[in-house]
Order: C-alpha cells, then sequence, then structure tokens
C-alpha cells in the first residue's frame, strides 16, 4: 500500500504539532508548575529529613511543582563550600540552606525576600535580632530564618550533681514553667554563682567542660559570655572598643574559671563538649541537645539527669548564642516565585511544630511567638529536660560580632577572635595588656572587609 | 648480467608515479599530529583542571572582597602586615622543611634495610611499609586523631598505664605541632622509601665490588658510591614532596584545625578559613599564591642541581 506525502498532508500536520506545542504550557500536567531544586543542610537528628521532605512534597503536590532535595552535610564545610561554588558558576539550586554568615557572603547574588519576611513578622510578631543582624542589609532581608538547624547555646547542666556538690538546684530554679520562674531566684543565677558552682564541682571531679577552640561552640558561649560583661569589641561604627576596663574583668574572670575545666578544651571541637558530657565525667556544658540526644541513645543514664536553663547573667544581662540558619534563593534561580511560596509555607507555625518534633526540639525557629511550641515541654527524660532551651525570661540572644557591620563580624566570628585572646591570656599566660593589643590588632585587620 | 644491471637500474623508470597525497590527509598522518590527537584528552584536562584554575586564583586574588573592584596587589600587602599571616609562613616552613627531612631520613634508613634483606623476605616488607601511603589520608588522619583525642586519647590511657603523665597532644601548641608533623612522616615516610629503594637497586653492583676490592668500608661505599648514585632521585623526591607537604590540609585540617590558637594553620588551611569559611574568597586565593613563589624558587635549585649532575654524569 503506498502512501503519497501530498502537501496538503504536510501542512495538516504542521498546524497540529504548532498548535499541540502551543497550549502544552496551559495544559495542567503532575508537574506543570516546573521544579525547585533545593540544596538544604544535611540534619544530625536521624528523620529530621524527612519531616522536611514530607512537607516540601505535600506543598508540590498541592501546587503541581516537582521538588528536588540535595541534603548536605556541613562535616567539613561541605555546604558552606557547595554554596560558594554556585554563587561562584551563577548556577546551581533554586533554593539555598546558609549557615551563619552565609548570607551576608552571598548577598549579592541573593534574591531579596522582604515580601516573605514581612508577612512573617506581620503573622508571628517581633524576630530574633541574631536573624535580623545576620539576613538583612541596609532594609533588605537576603534570606529567610530556618526553623530547621537555627540553634542557642544556654547551660546544658547535671542537676544531680549541681545540687549535689554545688548546691544549686536548677531545675527547681528553671522549672518547665515559665510563669512559675522567681526573678529573685533566676536573678541568683550569675556568672559569679557558676564560677562558685565550677571551682566546687572540679573539686568533686565532675568539671564543667567549656569549649574553648575555634569553632561555633565555643565562640558562642565566649561571645554571649563577654556580650554579658558588656564588652564591645568593635562597634557599628567601625571603632574599635576593645581595649576596656569591661575587657579586663572578663578576661581575668576567665583566668579563674578556665582553670577549672578540662585542660584539653582549647582543642575541643564542636563535638567535644558533647563528648564529655555523655561520658558523664562532665557537670555542665553550653550546648543545643544534641548531646542530651545522644546520651538519650548511648547513656540514659546521663540523659536522664540533664536539665537546659538560661545562661548566667552578667552586669549587662543575660545571654545567650544563637546561630540561625537561613534558606536564600539565588537570583539565577530559574523558578524564584515558586520558591518563595514554598518559604513562606515550611515557615508557618503548624509547619514549625512538625519541624521541632522531629528534631526533638533541636530546631529553634527564630519567632518568640512560637516557642510555645509543645515539644519542648514534653520532651525527656526527665521531661520537660529542653523547656529551657528556647530563650526565655531575661534571657537575649546574641552573636559574637554584632553590633560590628556584618562584614566585620563575620571575619571576627569566623577567625574566633574571642577565643583565642581567652586562649592567650588563660593557656599561653600572655599579659592581658599584650593579649588587648594582639586583639586591637587583628580587629584593625577585619575592618579592611 | 649486463641485462640484469640495466633492469634493475630501470626500475624508477617503469615504476608507476607516486600518488600525490592530499593536504589534510599529510597532516593527519604526521607524527606530530598524531602525538598532540592522542595527548590532547590530557591537554584538555590540565588546561582545564590545572592551568586554568591557576590563572583565575590569581586573578581572584587582585579583586576585592565582594569581587567587584580590581585591586591590585591589596590583598597581598594587607596579609603582609597580618601577624597571624607570618605565623602561618612560618609554621608551613617548619612542618614542610621537619616533615620531609624525617620523612627522607626514615626512608633512607628504611630502604637500606629492606635492600639488604634476601629477595625472598623483601615483598613482604616492601608491601608492608607502603600501607600508609596507600590508606586514604582523610581515613587515616581520623584514626590518629582518635589516638590523640583530647579527652579519649588512646595514647594517653597507654601512658597512663604505664605510670606517665597524660600529654595534651592537641591542646598545647607544641605538642598539637608535633603531632601534625608525626601523622605527615608516617604517610609520606613509604614514598621516600619506595623511590630510595628503586634507586638503591639500579646501583651498579661492581661499583661495590671494585670499593671492595680497595678495602672501602660500609660507611665509604655508602659515602663515595651510593650517596652519588642516588643523589638525582633524592633530590627530584624532595621536591616533589616539599611540594605535597607545603600545600597539605588534610592532616592539620582534621586533627587541630589549625588550633590552638592558630599555632598549627598551614597555608592551605588558613587559605580555607580566610577564603571558604570567612567568605573571602579573593583573600583565599592570595593566601594560597603565597606557597608559589617559595616553591618556584625551591624547584629551581633543586631541579638546577639535577640537570647539573645529569651533565656530569653524560
Amino acid at each position: 500500500m503506498s502512501h503519497r506525502t501530498t502537501r496538503r498532508t504536510v501542512l495538516k500536520s504542521t498546524a497540529a504539532v504548532a498548535a499541540v506545542t502551543l497550549a502544552s504550557p496551559y495544559v495542567r500536567g503532575a508537574y506543570a508548575a516546573g521544579t525547585i531544586t533545593m540544596g538544604c543542610w544535611d540534619h544530625w537528628v536521624p528523620g529530621a529529613n524527612n519531616a522536611l521532605t514530607k512537607i516540601c512534597n505535600e506543598w508540590g503536590e498541592k501546587n503541581k511543582v516537582e521538588i528536588k532535595i540535595d541534603y548536605i552535610t556541613s562535616q567539613g564545610e561541605k555546604d558552606k563550600l557547595t554554596a560558594a561554588a554556585e554563587a561562584q558558576a551563577g548556577t546551581g539550586h533554586d533554593i539555598m540552606s546558609h549557615r551563619d554568615w552565609n548570607i551576608r557572603t552571598h548577598q549579592r547574588v541573593l534574591e531579596p525576600l522582604n515580601d516573605v519576611v514581612d508577612s512573617m513578622i506581620k503573622k508571628y510578631g517581633p524576630i530574633s535580632p541574631v536573624a535580623e543582624y545576620l539576613a538583612k542589609n541596609k532594609g533588605t532581608w537576603y534570606g529567610i530564618p530556618t526553623t530547621v538547624g537555627s540553634q542557642v547555646k544556654p547551660c546544658q547542666t547535671r542537676f544531680d550533681l549541681f545540687k549535689e556538690h554545688a548546691g544549686i538546684d536548677v531545675q527547681a530554679m528553671f522549672p518547665s514553667d515559665e510563669s512559675k520562674w522567681d526573678k529573685a531566684t533566676t536573678d541568683k543565677w550569675t556568672w559569679d554563682a557558676f564560677l562558685d558552682a565550677a571551682q566546687k564541682l572540679h573539686k568533686a571531679g565532675f568539671p564543667v567542660g567549656l569549649p574553648m577552640g575555634q569553632t561555633s561552640d565555643a565562640v558562642d558561649w565566649v561571645g554571649a559570655f563577654f556580650n554579658s560583661m558588656g564588652v564591645v569589641f568593635v562597634d557599628d561604627k567601625d571603632n574599635i572598643k576593645v581595649n576596656s576596663d569591661e575587657t579586663r574583668k572578663a578576661l581575668e574572670y576567665m583566668k579563674k574559671l578556665m582553670a577549672v575545666n578540662p585542660p584539653e578544651v582549647y582543642a575541643w571541637d564542636d563535638a567535644g563538649n558533647n563528648r564529655w558530657m555523655i561520658s558523664g565525667k562532665g557537670s555542665s556544658i553550653m550546648n543545643p541537645p544534641s548531646s542530651w540526644a545522644v546520651a538519650k541513645r548511648d547513656n540514659p543514664s546521663v540523659a536522664e539527669k540533664i536539665w537546659h536553663h538560661p545562661m548566667p547573667k552578667g552586669p549587662k544581662g543575660r545571654f545567650v548564642g544563637q546561630l540561625p540558619q537561613f534558606y536564600g534563593v539565588w537570583s539565577f534561580s530559574k523558578n524564584k516565585t515558586a520558591a518563595k511560596d514554598l518559604l513562606l509555607h515550611i515557615s508557618q507555625k503548624e509547619q514549625v511544630a512538625q519541624l521541632v518534633e522531629a528534631s526533638f526540639g533541636y530546631d529553634l525557629p527564630s519567632f518568640k511567638s512560637m516557642y510555645d511550641l509543645p515539644t519542648w515541654k514534653t520532651v525527656g527524660p526527665p521531661v520537660g529536660v529542653s523547656y529551657g532551651y528556647p530563650p526565655r525570661g531575661d534571657e537575649q540572644t546574641s552573636v559574637f560580632g554584632a553590633p560590628a557591620r556584618a562584614e566585620v563580624g563575620a571575619q571576627m566570628y569566623n577567625q574566633a577572635i574571642n577565643t583565642v585572646m581567652v586562649s592567650k591570656f588563660t593557656q599561653g599566660n600572655e599579659k592581658l595588656d599584650d593579649v588587648i593589643k594582639w586583639a586591637e590588632k587583628e580587629l584593625e585587620g577585619t575592618l579592611r572587609a | 648480467m649486463a641485462d640484469t644491471v640495466q633492469s634493475w637500474i630501470s626500475v624508477p623508470d617503469t615504476a608507476a608515479p607516486p600518488v600525490k597525497k592530499k593536504g589534510f590527509q599529510k597532516f593527519v598522518r604526521r607524527r606530530s599530529t598524531i602525538a598532540f590527537l592522542m595527548c590532547a584528552p590530557l591537554i584538555a584536562v590540565v588546561v582545564g583542571l590545572v592551568i586554568y584554575p591557576a590563572f583565575y586564583s590569581i586573578y581572584l586574588s587582585m579583586l576585592n572582597k565582594a569581587q567587584t573592584r580590581f585591586i591590585g596587589l591589596g590583598n597581598f600587602t594587607w596579609l603582609m602586615s597580618r601577624d597571624v599571616f607570618w605565623m602561618v609562613v612560618w609554621q608551613s616552613a617548619i612542618f614542610a622543611l621537619s616533615a620531609v627531612f624525617f620523612k627522607a631520613l626514615i626512608g633512607l634508613i628504611t630502604a637500606h634495610l629492606i635492600n639488604n634483606l634476601p629477595d625472598k623476605g623483601q615483598r613482604k616488607w616492601r608491601g608492608m611499609l607502603l600501607v600508609p601511603w596507600v590508606i586514604p589520608l582523610a581515613l587515616s588522619t581520623l584514626g590518629w586523631w582518635w589516638m590523640f583525642d583530647p579527652t579519649h586519647s588512646a595514647f594517653n590511657w597507654l601512658l597512663k598505664g604505664l605510670g606517665f603523665n597524660e600529654i595534651a597532644w592537641l591542646s598545647q601548641p607544641y605538642w598539637a605541632r608535633f603531632s601534625v608533623i608525626l601523622v605527615n612522616v608516617w604517610y609520606g615516610a613509604p614514598f621516600f622509601l619506595i623511590m630510595y629503594l628503586a634507586a638503591l637497586k639500579s646501583v651498579p653492583d661492581q661499583l661495590y665490588e671494585a670499593a671492595a676490592i680497595d678495602g672501602a668500608n660500609a660507611w665509604q661505599k655508602f659515602v663515595h658510591i651510593t650517596l652519588p648514585m642516588m643523589r638525582n632521585i633524592m633530590a627530584i623526591t624532595i621536591l616533589f614532596s616539599l611540594i605535597v607537604t607545603f600545600a597539605n590540609f588534610d592532616i592539620v585540617q582534621i586533627m587541630t584545625a589549625g588550633g590552638p590558637r592558630n599555632t598549627t594553620h598551614v597555608f592551605a588551611t588558613y587559605s580555607f578559613l580566610t577564603g571558604i569559611r570567612s567568605g573571602d574568597l579573593p583573600l583565599g586565593s592570595a593566601v594560597s599564591l603565597f606557597m608559589l613563589p617559595i616553591l618556584a624558587i625551591s624547584a629551581i635549585f633543586i631541579l638546577r642541581g639535577v640537570r647539573k649532575r645529569g651533565r656530569e654524569i653524560g
């Protein structure tokens, strides 16, 4: 049978193909609204990634958007390397999660997200000042604070050891109901009280373990301590203020405190204090509930005697180190509108509750109005162990580097100028004035940024 | 006979004239063209992954932090005004020179020991001693880190068991430096061993026999025969190791991440700190490029020596 192609049949076929091609965007297929690719921080809590994947996929199905998530570990700074490579190449995921100062590092290739953040602030009230400092520049938000991976580092205390050897009952002082906190009692929880307890616990063979290396756990708690003592390194007008009486007093205090810490704290990485606590040797660290969660699995008898509660108070207030994470949308993203919609969805309280639950209370939203989620009150043992983990009462969040310009603060934080300074004085036994001079010179260098 | 000669001579006249190949075919069949085509993939890899990044790194090091402005040598001059940077330079030199010295010494001694073993047993020893070099470095360094662990060090457990005091391996600057150098020596000595062993095997036995006849003792044989015959291999091995050790990243990053108090940072880890962790890629590039002149000068001197000795032997 011969099939003859005529001019008429060719014209007909061409018209049909053209009609299908032109009409296809309007046909609502499974992923009609395209694809969003996400590079997200790989959570250390087993199962926590699944909660985020589930939330994103549910939204994707509803909105006909295909979601592809790559979970990237922060081990060896792989997430930061990936972000740096994508920013440099101008291609990559649509949404990328950024830790600590990374939003400010990449802001020139990040999409402004004021519409999303402003709507959240309108709905949930004030946002953490640390999140604002790290993600907002000249009125523009370049990142949205995530729940996943965001954390503070309050006291994590062995309440049994503190009660027995230092005579302090932290559970009674900070019960798992904020309305029962008595200001007169909590006001007694000062750095002097902490030092006194640390000395007694050292004598009893259960020293506190406060890292003094150059990683974030060390930088964060030392930063919070310096803030509570009124130490300013560089102000918001680029003035170096570290040479002050406050700094001298703070360093003298540190000399006494570090003398009752195990000597190896100078070499600890972020896991060092966790191991110290889990081993049962330590009486207190300053950390998120990650060490409690691991102890729950590996050494339950230690886990059930842990209690999270606010940091000690100093002359200028009570501060806790906060390290939020953010989602950023690259300016070269191919699906910006859908990406923003997805981020808005993830940030709603219902979704936040699921994420907090999946991480056993480790993940911390940046809105104080969300600290009433049930997980922190119910998780245990002991029940209510993490109630004091989110900043409550008079505890304020802080990040080392503030109030300097974020570019300057980032250098100060990443070069751990505060912990190196303390180490030089307490471990290296350098003269106080020499240490301050060294810090001044280093800070002068950071102003170049 | 005359016919034969005539016909032999007449061959060129009767043979068909050679076909003149077209230009492109001729070009393709040229030996040099084939060689180039066969090397092309390698050249592409070298250009793409070595030459381009190297030049890009030089370009990057001359930009400001936001990479929006050309600042010439601004990053370099700024670095040179920093105490921490000079500490890094000093530490990199201590790290590389001492590690290479001990690797060369241990390699030389073990190569001699193995060379003097009977042939039958040599293979086993060679295999065993090469193990540190073939294990992925990140993995073996992690093993070492566990042994030096600040809180649960296996070495300290042993020391304590033997009645000695514990050592703050990674928290005291001097011990931390010692620890990272030790791991580098452990990892790199087998490379020297294998290179020196190959060099030793190539020394003709007749030289030693002649020396023995002349009454030379073992030391004299070593100084007057072995060392001169090995000098070129030794120089090249040292140069290669110096380059690799100067650029080492894994060991310091895993063991100390540059601490305590920045006292173990080397160029690569400090470059990572400034470039990736602090988000200043141009400054990070400038730090890593500081290695270039140091290594280039040492390469020029060492290779000049190798060429000179090569000419003398030739």
